[in-house]
C-alpha cells in the first residue's frame, strides 16, 4: 500500500455510515436493558431502526414489528424482523466501506453471483426453534438481566446443534456468545457492556437459525490451478478454532489470478491454547505442511464457493514448489481479482482484505503501534496476534515489510499475517502459519512440552469415561 | 485508544474473556468458573478409572468433593481435601489467582497470590451437593474433541480473532 492509497482509504467515513451506525448503537443500547420493557428512548431506537429500512423490502414488516415492540407486545417474530433490519443496515455499511477500499486500492472485485442451489442439508427444525426462543428470551430480558440460569438454558440447544454438522456455524457462534455471557454473569455487575459486539452476535445467531437457512447450499464449482499462499488468519474462542488461509489462485486454464481463501476448523476446549491448537487441525497435513514450509499448492477440482472460499479437501491438493508469501504479495496481489461476499455475511467485521505494506516506519502510540507511510498512518492490531504463531508486537515494531489484512472496526486497521524484520542485523521473516507443523522456536517447544499433550490427556480421559 | 468514551461499547471485536493459560491436565483434567462455582474434575491418584468431582461456591464458599457416583471423598472434613487443593492450584494456573479470587468473591481478592492464600481466605464449610451437573459438564467438555472437523468457512469466527501472542 502506498501513501496515496492509505490517504484515500482514510478520507473520512463514506456518506451515511455514521448515521447508520448511530441507529445501530441506539438499538444496541435498548437491547442491553431489554426489549420487553422499553423506555421512551428505547422505543425511539426501535422505530428509528425500522425507519432506516423503510424503503427496502423489509420496510412494512419492520414498521409493524417496531410498533408492536415499542408498545410492549413483543413476539418472537417481531424480534427476528428487527434483527433483520439491523443486519441489513450493517450490510450496507460494509458495502460502503468495501467500495471505499476497492477505490482506494484500485482493487477489482467480481460482482456477486447467486450460486446454484446445492442439496440443502436436512436440519431438525426443533433445534432451530429452541435456539430462537432462547435468543428471543435474551432480547426481552436484556443483557443486563442475564445471569447463570439464563445462560445455562442455552446449553442443551447448543450441544444438540454442535452434533449437527450442517448447523456448525450457528452452534459455534452461540457457544462463543454463551461462553462470554457465562464468564460475565451476572451481567448486571459489569461496569460497561460490549453492546455492539453482543448485539452483532445475537443478530447473526437469529439470521442463522431461520428456517430455510441450510448453511451448505452452495456446492461450489471445481477449480484447478496453483494456489500461492499469502498468509494465515487464526480465529479462536474457548471451544473452537478456525484457520483461514488467504492466497492467490492461478487458474490452470489461464485467466486472471483470483484472491481466494480457505478455512479449516475444529472444536476444542479452552485448555488447548497457543501452539497446541495446531494439534486439533492435523486432519489437513497437506495444507498445514504448505503453510509451515512456504510451498505452493497444486489444486485439482477443488470446489470454489461463490464467496471466494475454497472448500478444502486435502486429497485434491498436492504440495508444490517453494513459494515465499512475500514474493506472492509483491508480484501477484495487486492484479488479483477479489470476490464479493455473500449478502447475508456482509458486515464490517467480515472485511479482511489482504494487502502488502512496505517502506513504513513503525511507531509506538498510546501503548499500540502504527505504521507510518509518508504523511499517512494505519493502526496495527497488536492485540490480534495469535498465540499459535511467532508474530509478536516486538517483531512488528522492528519490521520493514508486512503482509496483512485490512479490517474495519470503527476505523481502518491492519492485522499482520507476516512481517519481514531485522534481528541482530540479519533479515528474518515470520508468518502466522510458521508453526503449523509444530513450533520452531526452542523456547516455545520447551514450554509446550512442559504443559504436556493436552489433546492426548483429554482423549485418554474421554476414552475411559465417555462411553461408560 | 480512541478518546471517544463510547468507543469500546461500539466495537464489534473486543476481548471479553481473556484466554486461559495452558497447564498440565493429567491430575486435574477439567476446571471451570461457571454456574457460580469454581468446579472441576480431579483424577484419582490410585484408581485410573475413578475421578473426583469438586467445587467451591462463589460467595458462600461452601465446598464439596465426591466421586462421580456421589460417594463422598474420604479426605473431606471441615476443611478442603487434597482434591480441592489441587483444583484450586490448577485453577490459579489456568485463570490467574486474581480472576479465581474475584469469581469466588473472596475478601481481599487482590492480595491473593497462591492456592495457599486462597484456601485460607475461604470462609465456608462442607456443603453436600450433587456431582452430576459438574460431571456432565465435564463429559460435554470432552465431547468437543470427538466432534468431526469441518471445512465449510465459518464466517462468524471473524468476531473471535485469536489473541494471546507472547508480549
Amino acid at each position: 500500500m502506498l501513501e496515496v492509497q492509505l490517504g484515500a482509504l482514510d478520507a473520512g467515513l463514506p456518506p451515511g455510515v455514521e448515521e447508520a451506525l448511530d441507529l445501530v448503537a441506539a438499538f444496541d443500547e435498548a437491547l442491553a436493558t431489554g426489549l420487553g420493557r422499553l423506555s421512551q428512548q428505547g422505543a425511539q431506537a426501535v422505530t428509528g431502526l425500522a425507519a432506516a429500512v423503510a424503503a427496502s423490502p423489509l420496510g412494512d414488516r419492520d414498521a409493524e414489528a417496531a410498533e408492536k415492540v415499542a408498545t410492549g407486545s413483543v413476539a418472537g417474530e417481531h424480534l427476528t424482523i428487527l434483527a433483520g433490519a439491523r443486519a441489513a443496515l450493517l450490510g450496507a455499511v460494509a458495502d460502503a466501506l468495501l467500495a471505499r477500499l476497492d477505490e482506494a486500492l484500485g482493487r477489482s472485485r467480481a460482482p456477486w453471483e447467486e450460486p446454484a442451489d446445492g442439496e440443502a442439508a436436512a436440519v431438525p427444525e426443533n433445534l432451530l426453534v429452541g435456539c430462537r426462543s432462547w435468543l428471543h428470551e435474551v432480547a426481552i430480558t436484556g443483557w443486563r438481566g442475564v445471569g447463570h440460569d439464563l445462560v445455562a438454558a442455552s446449553d442443551q440447544a447448543i450441544e444438540a446443534m454442535l452434533a449437527e454438522p450442517a448447523l456448525r456455524r450457528p452452534a459455534v457462534l452461540l457457544d462463543g456468545l454463551a461462553g462470554e455471557l457465562r464468564a460475565s454473569s451476572p451481567v448486571a455487575t459489569m461496569e460497561k457492556l460490549p453492546a455492539r459486539r453482543w448485539a452483532d452476535l445475537w443478530t447473526r445467531a437469529l439470521m442463522l437459525t431461520q428456517p430455510g437457512w441450510s448453511g451448505a447450499g452452495d456446492p461450489g464449482v471445481p477449480v484447478s490451478g496453483r494456489l500461492l499462499i499469502l498468509g494465515a488468519d487464526v480465529h479462536e474462542h474457548a471451544t473452537a478454532v478456525q484457520l483461514q488461509v488467504h492466497g492467490v489462485l492461478e487458474p490452470k486454464d489461464g485467466g486472471t489470478p483470483r484472491l481466494v481463501r480457505t478455512a479449516v476448523s475444529a472444536t476444542k476446549v479452552d485448555t488447548i491454547v497457543g501452539p497446541a491448537v495446531w494439534g486439533v487441525l492435523q486432519d489437513h497435513p497437506v495444507l498445514l505442511g504448505a503453510l509451515a514450509r512456504h510451498l505452493s499448492l497444486d489444486l485439482t477440482d477443488m470446489p470454489l464457493l461463490a464467496s471466494g472460499d475454497l472448500l478444502w479437501d486435502d486429497a485434491k491438493a498436492a504440495a508444490g514448489e517453494l513459494a515465499a508469501p512475500f514474493s506472492t504479495a509483491r508480484v501477484q496481489l495487486a492484479g488479483a481479482l477479489a470476490p464479493a461476499g455473500p449478502p447475508l455475511d456482509r458486515h464490517p467485521v467480515a472485511i479482511s482484505e489482504p494487502v502488502f505494506v512496505e517502506g513504513y516506519k513503525a511507531a509506538k502510540v498510546d501503548g499500540g503501534l502504527e505504521f507510518r507511510v509518508g504523511g499517512q498512518a494505519i493502526t496495527v492490531t497488536t492485540d490480534r496476534l495469535p498465540g499459535c504463531g511467532p508474530l509478536t508486537p516486538q517483531l512488528l515494531a522492528t519490521s520493514t515489510a508486512c503482509i496483512g489484512l485490512l479490517r474495519w472496526d470503527g476505523r481502518w486497521l491492519l492485522q499482520p499475517l507476516a512481517v519481514q524484520s531485522t534481528v541482530k542485523r540479519q533479515p528474518v521473516a515470520a508468518h502466522t502459519g510458521d508453526w503449523a507443523l509444530g513450533p520452531t522456536d526452542p523456547k516455545v517447544v520447551k514450554s509446550l512440552a512442559r504443559s504436556g499433550d493436552a489433546v492426548a490427556v483429554l482423549r485418554e480421559r474421554a476414552g475411559r469415561l465417555l462411553r461408560k | 485508544m480512541n478518546a471517544d468514551p463510547t468507543a469500546w461499547e461500539r466495537r464489534s471485536v473486543t476481548l471479553v474473556v481473556p484466554p486461559v493459560q495452558p497447564r498440565k491436565l493429567a491430575k486435574v483434567p477439567f476446571v471451570e468458573l461457571a454456574d457460580g462455582r469454581l468446579q472441576g474434575v480431579v483424577s484419582s491418584g490410585s484408581d485410573i478409572g475413578r475421578v473426583y468431582v469438586s467445587f467451591i461456591a462463589a460467595g458462600t464458599h461452601g465446598f464439596n468433593c465426591s466421586t462421580n457416583n456421589n460417594r463422598p471423598c474420604g479426605g473431606l472434613y471441615s476443611s478442603p481435601c487434597k482434591h480441592l487443593n489441587s483444583l484450586v492450584a490448577e485453577a490459579i494456573v489456568q485463570y490467574g489467582a486474581g480472576r479465581v479470587a474475584r469469581y469466588l468473591r473472596v475478601d481481599g481478592a487482590e492480595t491473593i497470590e497462591s492456592s495457599y492464600d486462597l484456601i485460607r481466605a475461604l470462609n465456608g464449610g462442607h456443603e453436600p451437593g450433587s456431582a452430576a451437573v459438574v460431571f456432565s459438564r465435564f463429559l460435554r467438555h470432552l465431547g468437543y474433541l470427538e466432534l468431526p472437523a469441518t471445512t465449510a468457512p465459518v464466517a462468524e469466527m471473524h468476531w473471535f480473532p485469536s489473541t494471546g501472542a507472547v508480549r
